[in-house]
């Protein structure tokens, strides 16, 4: 029997003290983590539960951005009011995540970093580099349908699951952590996810037991907001591919644009090309299909997973042409 | 009467509340050792060494079985006509014939420990070549001899190659579908008690006189010392037909060890070790007149099977019975790979032969520009074209004209791809439907008590499908019993010997069954009466009897039947009633029996995306005579929203390299959820067919999936004007030829 101890953290930097342990994780909702335990994949031998560590709250920050507690489960963030109305990509992204029961118990930083469903991951007799680092990438020649097309290499083309993570992406979010010796840091949400390269095992530039605090979000950008997802049924399902824009446009052409894509890359994946390539461009038909080219210029299938790269173009397409359209007023 | 009633299911309360315990929930016994299952991670070699004294050294760990260690177990014995009823030996030798195969169990005081354990096994293997993949291998595919249900792998009326080369309009396409699952909710799962010399099985099964045979052929044990308890079964869909290695491994750690053993299979383990639906490439050629009356008919199937053990689904019999065509032709053929074996899953052989047929029927009413009912009904036989034979009671046409009328068929859009809403092109499918209606030898006991309540006992069982409640409502009306006075017991050996449930012939088996025996008891309670001066229907005419309320009536005499019990059988009275195999019975060869139906099918195609999304769904069925309305709506509608799931999502993939399914767990096995099915609905036509039974009742478990997927296939081509013919069709299928501007 594997056997591993568990505590419940009380306050967030004695947290992070029991985290140092060897082999010791943090768990908050364990709507991954536990799964992943079941099948012999993490294998920890400490938890630190971090679920009734007060940082729940959603609150206002100087400006009119928000910070929302690591703990702040899925659901409570998809509702909270100011989340709607000033961040509804936001709220858009969370609800067609899982399922209900499961946004009840996941938390915003469980979130970030839950793990692939590349079902070579979860096969433990299937060659993984993000499991075992060094053994091979059984995706790469293997069905390979739901992997990614941007940002993967040869050790590893396992796609990020998140959909909240997608939509922090285009608000620019940062991730606030706290490390041993109350050391506090923030990241940008750009540079918090790692490319696999030669290390798809490290997924993040998480240290040692540094756990998330907090998610900021800047003051809304301008524009309209959408979180588009494409996926094989209505619900509760993962990405083939996801588009969160959020398109400012006015008098015919396009003052501002964030894009980022899901289901389609190693990392949520930020479209800095598309949004260059709607930049002060007219909000036309062609633009969105030369921002949605730019997008996929730099994509390579692997067999199965061909077809994403043709649904992403058409996806971001028509999500910009929806998130460009003039707001109605009355 | 009760029966034809929308009873509530009688053991409801007992579900809800978690009274109803199921194989693994099962604590009488006390304490139970827990098993876990260590599968193959190859699949195709031999073990060159295992090691498992690391995993015996683990706390709690009371054994580790392998191929070298296992108890002796009977072989698998061809000379059994029905498989379920065979020996399944497990752990017999160093071969691995597929991924997944158990090569070892590993039993412990806790599951926590028993799974650790099995961890610490470990397995060397001399890695063998493997056949994995079934286009590859698909010329090599040699004919059985016969294929499921005793039918044959070919048949041929007319010559099929001259009719189809005169016909002036042809369709010649080939179909396929993918490896497909049964995932009933409840995974296999077993309790193994040891009781002196005697073992108590508590299975998860659908046939408790299979489970029965089986677990004592392959221990080698009498069969009354082998006691089968399998009341509640949560879902089987034919994996459950007969006993896996769950069971055998637990029943063998159980007698070494003396202590009861239970093990249930994970998700992940049943895409290895049930069974599943083989995948199949079907050419379906059509050849018609210009006004839609078909000329030829043929239908060739190849699948997959393992070599180890044949299963050939009867999906070219599908086209047997369905139209008329003067010439004819079908043919199976099986492709040997080194897979999980093939097996029951809902609906063989129509489920996947639908897909191919209605979809071909489309595909020729397009052709035709002729509405697809409307060609439906042209090609309706008189009698079965293949056997020549009438049929027993067909009323295909009915249901296509009623579900026409129903779901608005007139407002289907004649051109493909020619309505868009919004986002959303919209269009209409139908597919017929039709199923073989099957009766096996079953055995009900009918005992009336001295308290004038009725015991109804049969080893019959109920998957979730309502069984408990159809037999209550049967021997209600049968003895003149209010429901509530009547308590039905199922699932346990010692109990009549049942055909248990599967292809769906178990309600009309032993609501027959119950009905004879009622008719018996009514007998025997009339003449006690007639012939006893004591009675107040002492030498009344027992034609004219009215068994109600408790009471036996003959004109204005009556008597209560616990009063006549009382008095002539002070122990309770009883009788059995019986159902013949269906090759023992004579209507089966004088008739051609089958069930019916009409599926109609709107969809919405995202005209950017691809992704296909049901709007709504009617399926109009004709199953003679429904027993309860509430239980066969929930069964159809359970079928249809399984064929949505055949159309659209479900698919298990091989790694070809590997010999591994992919796709293990219901995650990345598609389902339909709640969210993708809108508006379903079933309507059944009233009916009673006397040549299947004397209730006029035939099955209904499997007739909502088949054809149901076709109709959703047929709708997704008039929404778009693509045609996917690789099943499910996922969206990368019809991206492609979707309008390039969006």
């Amino acid at each position: 029997m594997r056997s591993f101890t568990y505590e419940r953290a009380v306050a967030a930097q004695a947290a992070v003290a029991a985290a140092a342990r060897d082999g010791a994780k943090f768990i908050s909702g364990g709507t991954n983590l536990l799964d992943l335990m079941k099948l012999g994949i993490e294998r920890p031998t400490h938890l630190v539960d971090i679920s009734r560590l007060p940082l729940r709250d959603i609150e206002e920050l100087p400006g009119g951005g928000l910070r929302i507690g690591a703990q702040a489960p899925n659901s409570d963030v998809a509702a909270d009011i100011r989340v709607r109305t000033r961040y509804p990509v936001l709220t858009q992204a969370l609800v067609s995540g899982a399922s209900g029961q499961l946004r009840n118990k996941a938390s915003t930083g469980g979130n970030l970093v839950q793990r692939t469903r590349c079902p070579y991951f979860y096969d433990t007799a299937a060659a993984c580099n993000k499991r075992e680092p060094g053994a091979g990438c059984a995706a790469i020649g293997g069905y390979n349908r739901t992997h990614a097309v941007l940002g993967a290499g040869s050790s590893c083309i396992a796609t990020h699951p998140s959909d909240m993570a997608v939509a922090l992406t285009a608000l620019e979010a940062e991730i606030e952590l706290l490390g041993p010796g109350a050391s506090v840091r923030r990241v940008g949400i750009a540079d918090f996810y790692r490319l696999p390269g030669d290390t798809p095992h490290i997924e993040t530039v998480l240290r040692p037991a540094e756990m998330i605090t907090s998610v900021l979000l800047p003051p809304p950008p301008p524009g309209r907001q959408l979180y588009r997802k494409v996926r094989d049924r209505a619900s509760y399902e993962f990405a083939l591919v996801s588009v969160a824009a959020v398109v400012s446009a006015g008098q015919g052409t396009i003052d501002s644009a964030r894009v980022a894509l899901g289901g389609v890359a190693t990392v949520p994946w930020r479209a800095v090309e598309a949004e260059a390539a709607l930049r002060g461009r007219p909000a036309t038909t062609a633009t969105y299909r030369a921002a949605a080219e730019a997008a996929m210029r730099d994509a390579v299938g692997q067999g199965h997973n061909d077809f994403k790269i043709e649904l992403a173009r058409r996806t971001l397409c028509r999500t910009l042409a929806q998130a460009a359209q003039p707001v109605r007023s009355g | 009467m009760i029966t034809g009633r929308a009873l509530n299911r009688v053991d409801g309360p007992l579900k809800v509340t978690g009274r109803a315990t199921y194989a693994y929930e099962q604590w009488e016994a006390g304490r139970p050792l827990y098993g876990v299952v260590v599968g193959a991670t190859i699949g195709k070699g031999r073990i060159t060494r295992i090691e498992t004294a690391g995993a015996e050294r683990a706390p709690g760990v009371r054994m580790v079985l392998t191929h070298r260690n296992a108890p002796a177990q009977g072989p698998r014995d061809e000379s059994v006509q029905f498989e379920y009823w065979r020996a399944q030996p497990v752990l017999t030798g160093p071969d691995v014939r597929h991924h997944g195969e158990p090569v070892a169990f590993v039993v412990a005081t806790t599951f926590e420990q028993a799974r650790g354990a099995a961890g610490l096994v470990r397995v060397e293997y001399a890695e063998g070549r493997g056949r994995f993949d079934f286009a590859a291998h698909e010329a090599e595919a040699y004919v059985p001899e016969v294929v499921n249900a005793g039918l044959p792998a070919d048949t041929a009326v007319g010559d099929f190659a001259a009719g189809f080369a005169g016909a002036p309009v042809r369709i010649d396409r080939r179909y396929t579908t993918p490896y497909a699952f049964s995932m009933p909710m409840e995974p296999h799962a077993c309790l193994a008690e040891p009781r002196g010399e005697d073992l108590v099985v508590h299975v998860s099964c659908q046939i408790v006189d299979a489970a029965w045979a089986s677990v004592a052929a392959t221990l080698g044990i009498a069969p009354e010392r082998v006691h089968i308890v399998s009341p509640y079964v949560g879902g089987g869909f034919g994996s459950k037909l007969g006993v896996h290695a769950e069971t055998i491994l637990a029943a063998l750690a159980a007698r070494e060890l003396r202590r009861p053993v239970k093990v249930a299979l994970t998700r992940q383990q049943l895409f290895q070790l049930v069974g599943l639906r083989p995948t199949s490439s079907q050419r379906v050629r059509l050849g018609a007149g210009r006004d839609g009356r078909l000329a030829a008919i043929a239908h060739d199937v190849t699948m997959h099977t393992s070599p180890d053990v044949e299963y050939a689904e009867q999906t070219a019999a599908t086209s047997r019975s369905l139209y008329a065509a003067p010439h004819r032709a079908t043919s199976h053929r099986l492709t040997p790979l080194d897979l999980p074996r093939g097996a029951d899953v809902r609906a063989p052989g129509e489920a996947p032969g639908l897909l191919a047929v209605e979809s071909a029927m489309d595909e020729l009413a397009d052709a035709l520009g002729m509405d697809p009912v409307e060609l439906r009904i042209r090609n309706e036989p008189d009698v079965d074209p293949e056997r020549g034979v009438p049929y027993s009671d067909r009323h295909l046409v009915d249901c296509l004209r009623e579900g026409a009328r129903r779901f608005g068929w007139k407002h289907r859009p004649a051109t493909p791809a020619s309505v868009r809403e919004g986002r959303w092109l919209v269009g209409y499918g139908m597919s017929a439907a039709i199923r073989g209606h099957f009766q096996g030898p079953t055995a009900v006991r009918v005992r009336l008590e001295p308290d004038g309540t009725a015991v109804v006992r049969t080893d019959m069982t109920d998957l979730g499908t309502g069984t408990y409640t159809i037999l209550t409502q049967v021997a209600a009306d049968g003895l003149g019993l209010p429901p509530d006075r009547v308590r039905t017991e199922l699932g346990r050996s010692g109990y009549p010997r049942s055909w248990g449930s599967g292809g769906s012939w178990g309600a009309a088996n032993s609501a027959t069954a119950a009905d004879r025996a009622c008719a018996a008891l009514r007998g025997q309670l009339l003449d006690a009466a007639r012939s006893d001066p004591r009675s107040p229907l002492y030498g009344s005419a027992p034609a004219d009897a009215v068994f109600a309320d408790g009471r036996v009536r003959v004109g204005d005499a009556s008597e209560a039947l616990d009063e006549i019990v009382r008095r002539h059988h002070p122990e309770g009275l009883e009788a059995v009633g019986e159902t013949a195999f269906m090759g023992d019975d004579p209507n089966y060869a004088a008739y051609s029996i089958h069930t019916y139906g009409a599926h109609f099918a709107e969809v919405g195609v995202d005209a950017d995306t691809a992704e296909v999304r049901l709007r709504r769904m009617l399926g109009v069925f004709s199953v003679g005579r429904v027993l309860n309305p509430k239980t066969a709506r929930s069964q159809l509608i359970g079928g249809m929203i399984w064929g949505l799931g055949a159309a659209l999502e479900e698919e298990a993939v091989v790694d070809p390299r590997s010999g591994a399914f992919v796709t293990r767990d219901l995650a990345n096995y598609l389902i339909p959820v709640h969210a993708d099915v809108p508006d379903v609905e079933a309507v059944i036509l009233d009916g009673h067919d006397a040549r299947a039974n004397p209730l006029g009742a035939k099955g209904i478990g499997e007739l909502g999936i088949c054809g149901a997927g076709a109709a959703i296939a047929n709708a997704v081509y008039n929404a778009t004007g693509v045609r996917v013919r690789d099943f499910p069709i996922t969206l990368e299928k019809l991206l492609p030829g979707l309008p390039v501007d969006v």
